[in-house]
């Protein structure tokens, strides 16, 4: 176990490394960040001594170098934009990306599952088939779209939800929450619904076939043989099977509700890091796309072991086969 | 009797026959093969050309659906702030989408196709360096890896259709890997190696005609997923030119009109994008039914 989340560890390392310099070159070719940072009258002299204070002077290679120097020991530079260091803008957007993530994965398993099961059981159904129905259009659905349709909706017809940004925050433990405040959750509620939309539809997909799958094996028949109780068939022996995989989609969905943020960060104007990812990209603040992009690939390496540790855990048939 | 037999015969035929048995997978077909043929012959369906500037007339902008104009033209879907028949923005729109996905698909089936048979085939260190790439590049989800590659190659038609297949190839690679490994240890491989055939003979014309099947089913799910990533980027501002608006670009670009009223700017081209994508994965749905016999009781 301990040389799997080694070699992993390493693998890690070399990733981030490779995507570190992709990144870097790609991100000092796409423009030069002091045209747009200068103001309008700037002269040639002042361009010239903000691109030297900046760094920007040297070759690319050079800068490399100092970044990577940099970042191992914790420092990720200033942002050309605030001109605060990367690491504080970043970890104050986070609170917001938290609570957004966090309550769309509540929703996708509340639920993914029950439905899902229903779904799974009486597959000829006319619930189950509502229900599969609905999943594929959740699928279907583009969700930045269905996010401007709720607020078309539920902003401009209704004007029950706030359409942008975060509300009323509260401080607690260091950093601003918004979910202290019904306000905080008038505005979290429209972003957490469009983020959850495809893992909701995908827990409802898994879990249904793999009821389905489950119904027809031979331990359940026997469970139903020994007397058990439907309630405890399903529940117990069937459902235990069925959230193998779930557990490992749910826990790699994770990623993509953080991926997926970026989108629904930017339909509501909603402070979090994917907005400032949008926004850093438009205005050219290299060492804050850097960054996330770093942090970011981090995060999904991180997630992806525990993910595969937590499989092995759960399903003894895999122990061992983990490389 | 004999007749259905003779027919069944026929892969086409038997192909037509299963996937017919779901209403909803023919309504997904029909539907489909519909909305390619108006976005190949948009130029000729389209009531106006929304690009063309004397086609235009800037005082028509934002009338609602169904307005006439005063030069007699009926805007079924309304107009955009510059006066643009939305009906036949759309129609370019769904053209701008399929192309790019379409574009992106094929080379992503192609790449992942060859990249996964040469794996089979030639195994050890190649097979261990492409299955580990397809396998980092399956980690991260298709949104932030086009997303980064787009912010670091910068917006355009080429880019996108690029980084789609970038983050599409591995899908193939793995699933034709998996199954040119299981055939290749078949019969028919053995006959052919001992008529002494030459390894690409043997990997072109007789494994890949037997890993197509599954591959039928991932490009239907492909096709759905670019549709709606390259609409993502182009809302984010990162996909499509906005001199070649795709239906996720005509969304964006009426964003800013829903606060005001406007919603339809952004309401039917977003209708439009739905339809494509369920009417996709309607038949893609059935296909993998299809191709899963443990739902075959």
């Amino acid at each position: 176990m301990f040389e799997v989340v080694l070699r992993r560890l390493v693998q890690a390392v070399s990733v981030v490394l490779v995507l570190s310099l992709v990144s870097f070159i790609g991100v000092y070719k796409i423009g030069d960040p002091v045209q747009l940072l200068a103001h309008e009258g700037a002269t040639e002299q002042e361009i010239e001594d903000a691109r030297a204070r900046l760094g920007l002077d040297r070759p690319v290679h050079q800068q490399y170098l100092t970044f990577v120097g940099r970042m191992a020991v914790g420092d990720f530079g200033t942002s050309f934009v605030s001109s605060r260091p990367v690491v504080d803008v970043i970890v104050e957007r986070l609170p917001a990306t938290i609570e957004l993530t966090l309550a769309a994965f509540l929703i996708s398993v509340l639920m993914g599952l029950p439905l899902g099961i229903v779904a799974g059981l009486y597959p000829e159904g006319p619930l189950a088939r509502t229900i599969m129905a609905g999943s594929i259009l959740g699928f279907s659905l583009p969700a930045f779209w269905f996010g401007m349709m709720m607020i078309m909706f539920f902003s401009v017809d209704l004007g029950w939800l706030p359409s942008i940004g975060r509300g009323e925050t509260t401080r607690f433990l260091g950093a601003d929450w918004a979910v202290f405040s019904l306000d905080g959750w008038s505005h979290l509620i429209m972003p957490a619904l469009m983020l959850s939309l495809t893992t909701v539809s995908l827990v409802i997909r898994l879990v249904a076939s793999g009821m389905r799958e489950a119904m027809m094996t031979d331990y359940v028949k026997f469970a139903r043989l020994k007397g058990l109780s439907e309630r405890r068939v399903v529940l117990l022996h069937a459902l235990k099977n069925v959230m193998i995989p779930v557990v490992t989609v749910l826990g790699l969905e994770i990623g993509s509700l953080l991926a997926g943020s970026i989108v629904t960060e930017t339909v509501f104007a909603y402070p979090g890091i994917g907005k400032l990812l949008i926004d850093s990209i438009n205005r050219l603040d290299r060492p804050v796309i850097v960054t996330y992009l770093i942090l970011i690939v981090l995060f999904f390496v991180v997630i992806n072991l525990i993910v595969d540790l937590i499989y092995t855990a759960l399903d003894p048939r895999v122990r061992g086969t983990l490389r | 009797m004999s007749v259905v037999e003779y027919e069944i015969d026929r892969p086409l035929v038997r192909f037509w026959l299963e996937l017919s048995r779901s209403r909803l997978a023919v309504v997904g077909l029909v539907s489909t093969t519909a909305l390619v043929l108006v976005a190949i012959l948009a130029p000729i369906i389209a009531p106006q050309n929304p690009y063309d500037l004397t086609q235009i007339d800037f005082l028509d902008g934002e009338l609602p659906p169904l307005s006439i104009s005063p030069s007699g033209q009926t805007y079924w879907l309304g107009t955009d702030a510059q006066g643009r028949d939305m009906l036949s923005a759309i129609i370019f729109g769904l053209r701008a989408s399929f192309t790019v996905a379409f574009s992106a698909g094929a080379l992503a089936l192609v790449a992942g196709t060859t990249l996964g048979l040469i794996a089979a085939y030639a195994r050890g260190r190649i097979d261990t360096i492409v299955m580990r790439l397809a396998e980092i590049q399956m980690s991260f989800p298709a949104i932030l890896l086009a997303l980064m590659l787009l912010a670091v190659f910068g917006r355009g038609i080429d880019k996108t259709i690029i980084a789609l297949a970038l983050v599409q190839w591995a899908f193939y690679a793995r699933t034709v890997r998996g199954a040119a490994i299981a055939e290749r240890e078949k019969e028919y491989v053995l006959a052919c190696r001992l008529l002494k055939l030459p390894r690409w003979r043997i990997l072109v014309s007789h494994l890949l005609p037997n890993v197509l099947p599954p591959l039928l089913v991932i490009a239907s799910v492909q096709l759905a997923s670019a549709i709606t990533l390259e609409a993502t980027l182009s809302f984010l501002g990162l996909g499509l030119p906005l001199t070649e608006p795709s239906l996720g670009l005509l969304i964006a670009n009426g964003f800013d009109y829903i606060l005001s009223g406007q919603g339809w700017i952004s309401f039917y081209p977003g209708v439009a994008l739905l339809i494509v994508i369920v009417s996709i994965n309607l038949l893609a749905d059935r296909l993998r039914e299809m191709s899963n016999p443990r739902l075959k009781r």
